[in-house]
């Protein structure tokens, strides 16, 4: 347990370090693109480590968090149309809608488990893209163009791909060490206990609902973080954020890295828009590859992804 | 207004009956299997693409709309010996990321063979009128013939549901599927009818609309995230109750969409009205369904929470 | 003074009345057995009395204070703990652990989010203890779910026991226990006796009849005959429902 826990610690380390030394590599390669590509990944990044801390966690298999892609994203279109364009502003309006939209359909979908649980997020997630699909003057099904990407304090520093790559650098490893933070708190160990068995919960005196919404909440507020620099990044909003397909690669991402210890979201995210990115290069199918790989995955190892990525850990 | 009202129900009545077919078959295996299906939707979207090759390889739609049953038949038992049946006894993470990745595999498969352009068929020119339904008001004749042969299907599951060995079991299945399989049926032979059953109504169901909506790859989708919601207030294995959520959900939205804004020029400016109307309108499906699962987490014909 | 005062709690699963019109006293401090033949409804008498199962009327008053309507969490607070006929465990979690987020819910908030739990001494101290209590000291850092069956029913106890309850409900403790495992239990239920109120149900007779204050016999939902055990064994109509048979 503790072994694990140092050895995660190392590989976070790693990890961070590569990323962090990645837009001097791509400089030295000539390749800009690069960043950008990798700005993108960061973004994924934050959003699959949010999904992993109810999922992994929480036992809480959400099929709607591209929802909350779109919100932050939205954010950003909102707070930049009415002149509003300072990054904390942003960050802030989305963690308070991202948490509002998750207390709500929260409060209702855990009311149920399940195979419910998975169709209602999902449900819900379509119902906001519904919303902003109709939202016309933020170009509806088109969406929007941002004039310009998030300001700091009042200096369009971000113009620089590099700085919106830091920036989301250091969100992420901010988030990350939060979420270790939470995880190993105590409100952490209830969360973990109630999706181990939320009877035994119950037996000792706790509500599992009160902390799997806090999670929910918790996840949703820093999943529309990760829609904040998706927006940026593509200086681009559109219903098309919160996609149910969107939402599936998130699942997809959280377990291809491996469910429940945090890093493997982060490295999932990376792999999966990797092979996304070099699929796309070899065909315009990818998706009848990638598709098929996820089928065959899961089919063929015995505990399905997890058990194929996890390897020699647990 | 009155006449308007009718014409609307009527349409909200047709897209009740469209996804009642859709939402028959995946509330069946939802509850007897637990097992979470993502692909139903792009079932229903091949059963469309079918139809549209098949009537121009025969020349007729109805041959068409014939042949498309046994051949969405046998796409459900083909998915299910070769996909499915391995992953009932896994954890519902594992499903849905195995028919996610069957929804990416179909929906380029589809791409492929029909491109991405809407595609069109056209109803048999008997069927291709309309007749008077009220003073000046006439509707269309296929749409009536649609609602037709999903009441008709309806009727026939009941019949099979209420009046059947299977039936039986597919009941007993729904509310304890330990018992069934205490019952000593075979669950193995059960799961598979009901698989490929489900598969056909939705294939049905495509390819009977399929002359009025157009067909493109996305159609699957939309259809899929409704028919979960008709589910949901239904209650999960529950054919009673797939029946009155489709209905429920096809009415409320179509009435929505165009009697929101009506009603709410009662009690704000109509430039408003229209606004928030549009808004809301794809909406109350989605708020309907909240606000029945926070009265009744179960649905409304569940047994289970 | 009773501690448990149960008046005319009843349940029903369709026509079948599994709990009918039942009463019972459980006086503070004593260890309080019921036995009943197969399907008296035992095992539902617990899950009503512990609010896991929702009852169709009649009284629950602990500590003089009304349970019914209360959800299981809010009665474990009260005072009121129980085992599970089933072991149900955190299979994951290491043994410590296990009893520790049980000391952890009747020790401060646990929406604490920032500090590390692992390192709060108190909590793990006295989830060492309620272990001790039951010999389980030296799996402390072993995963839950590797334990042997014996070992799974003395957890699920410690976990009970760290609640600190007033009074324990206890199912089955010796269920599926060999015979070196059952002893070790009912050890550590004598030690218990006293100081804490126990409600026991247990297919176990010789246990039961060695361990008891006082006897209630459950028959078709029907508590028939109280008594100690000298009584009971003597009653002719609980011979006649349940003793005579054996």
């Amino acid at each position: 347990m503790i072994r694990a826990l140092r050895q995660r610690r190392v590989a976070a380390t790693l990890l961070f370090l590569a990323f962090a030394l990645l837009p001097i590599i791509a400089a030295a390669a000539g390749d800009p693109y690069l960043v950008i590509v990798a700005t993108r990944i960061l973004a994924f990044a934050i959003a699959a480590l949010a999904l992993d801390l109810i999922l992994g966690y929480g036992g809480m298999v959400s099929f709607g968090h591209a929802a909350y892609l779109g919100i932050g994203a939205y954010s950003v279109a909102i707070l930049s149309g009415a002149g509003v364009t300072d990054l904390g502003a942003h960050l802030a309006a989305a963690v308070v809608a991202g948490a509002l939209f998750a207390l709500l359909t929260g409060a209702i979908s855990l009311r149920t488990r399940g195979i419910y649980f998975i169709m209602i997020t999902l449900a819900f997630a379509q119902m906001a893209y519904f919303f902003f699909v109709s939202l016309s003057a933020y170009g509806g099904d088109d969406g929007v163009t941002l004039a310009a990407r998030s300001t700091v304090l009042g200096r369009d520093w971000l113009r620089d791909d590099r700085v919106l790559y830091y920036t989301a650098l250091a969100l992420l490893v901010g988030l990350y060490l939060l979420c270790v933070a939470i995880t190993g708190s105590r409100f952490g160990r209830v969360l973990t206990g109630t999706r181990e068995n939320p009877v035994r919960m119950e037996a000792v005196g706790f509500t599992p609902f009160r902390y799997q919404l806090t999670a929910f909440v918790i996840s949703g507020a820093m999943t529309a973080v990760a829609g904040v620099m998706l927006a940026n990044q593509a200086s681009y909003v559109s219903p098309a954020f919160m996609n149910w397909h969107r939402s599936g690669e998130l699942v997809v991402m959280v377990v291809l890295g491996g469910i429940g210890n945090l890093l493997g979201a982060i490295a999932g995210a990376t792999l999966a828009l990797l092979l996304e990115e070099w699929l796309a290069v070899l065909t315009d199918h990818w998706p009848l590859i990638f598709g098929t790989l996820l089928i065959l995955v899961v089919m063929f190892s015995r505990d399905g992804l997890t058990g194929l990525f996890r390897g020699r850990r647990g | 207004m009155t006449s308007l009202f009718l014409l609307q129900l009527l349409n909200g009545v047709q897209l009740g009956i469209l996804l009642f077919l859709i939402a028959a078959g995946l509330t069946l295996v939802f509850g007897i299997m637990d097992f979470v299906n993502l692909a139903h939707g792009v079932i229903y979207m091949v059963g469309a693409y079918l139809v549209v090759s098949l009537s121009a390889w025969t020349g007729s739609y109805g041959w068409g709309l014939l042949l498309v049953l046994p051949a969405t038949l046998l796409i459900g038992l083909l998915a299910e010996a070769l996909i499915f049946r391995r992953l009932y006894d896994r954890p519902h993470l594992d499903q849905v990321l195995a028919t996610f990745g069957l929804v990416m595999i179909v929906t380029e498969l589809v791409e492929i063979i029909w491109g991405t352009s809407p595609l069109l068929v056209t109803a048999p020119d008997a069927l291709s009128g309309s007749i008077p339904l009220m003073g000046p008001l006439r509707y269309p004749v296929f749409r009536l013939v649609v609602i037709g042969a999903g009441l008709l299907t309806a009727v026939g599951l009941w019949l099979v549901i209420t009046r059947t060995r299977i039936g039986m079991r597919l009941r007993a299945g729904a509310s304890n599927r330990a018992m069934v399989a205490a019952l000593g049926v075979d669950i193995g032979r059960l799961f598979t009818v009901i698989f490929a059953f489900g598969a056909m109504l939705a294939g049905f169901a495509g390819a009977l609309v399929a002359p009025i909506l157009s067909v493109d790859p996305g159609m699957g989708e939309s259809v899929l995230i409704l028919a979960f919601v008709v589910i949901v207030i239904g209650g999960i294995g529950s054919v009673k109750g797939a029946f009155a959520g489709a209905l429920l959900v096809g009415l409320v939205d179509t009435l929505g969409r165009s009697f929101g804004p009506i009603v709410l020029r009662s009690v704000m400016e109509p430039s408003a009205a229209a606004q928030t109307g549009r808004v809301l309108a794809p909406m109350l499906v989605y708020l309907l369904m909240a606000a029945i699962l926070a009265a009744r987490p179960q649905g409304l014909f569940g047994a289970r929470p | 003074m009773s501690l448990l005062s149960v008046r005319g709690l009843r349940k029903s699963y369709g026509a079948l009345k599994v709990t009918d019109d039942l009463d019972l006293e459980v006086a503070e401090g004593e260890l309080h057995a019921i036995i009943g033949p197969n399907g008296a409804g035992k095992s539902t008498l617990i899950a009503q009395l512990s609010g896991q199962a929702r009852s169709d009327g009649g009284s629950v008053r602990f500590a003089g204070a009304e349970m019914m309507g209360k959800p299981m969490p809010a009665r474990v607070r009260a005072g009121m703990s129980r085992s599970f006929q089933i072991t149900s465990i955190l299979p994951a979690f290491t043994v410590l652990d296990n009893v520790a987020v049980a000391v952890q819910a009747r020790d401060g908030s646990s929406f604490r989010f920032l500090r590390s739990v692992a390192r709060e001494a108190r909590l793990n101290e006295q989830a060492m203890q309620a272990l001790a209590q039951v010999g389980l000291q030296d799996r402390a850092d072993l995963r839950a779910g590797s334990l042997s069956h014996g070992e799974k029913r003395a957890l699920e106890l410690a976990i009970a026991l760290a609640t600190r309850p007033r009074l324990l409900l206890l199912d089955e403790p010796l269920a599926g226990t060999s015979g070196a495992e059952a002893e070790r239990l009912v050890e550590v239920m004598a030690a218990l006796k006293g100081r804490v109120t126990l409600v026991l149900i247990e297919h176990d007779m010789d246990a039961v009849f060695a361990l008891a204050d006082r006897i209630s016999v459950l028959v078709y939902g029907r508590i028939v005959a109280t008594g100690t055990p000298d009584q009971v064994r003597a009653d002719p109509k609980v011979r006649a429902a349940y003793l005579g048979d054996g």
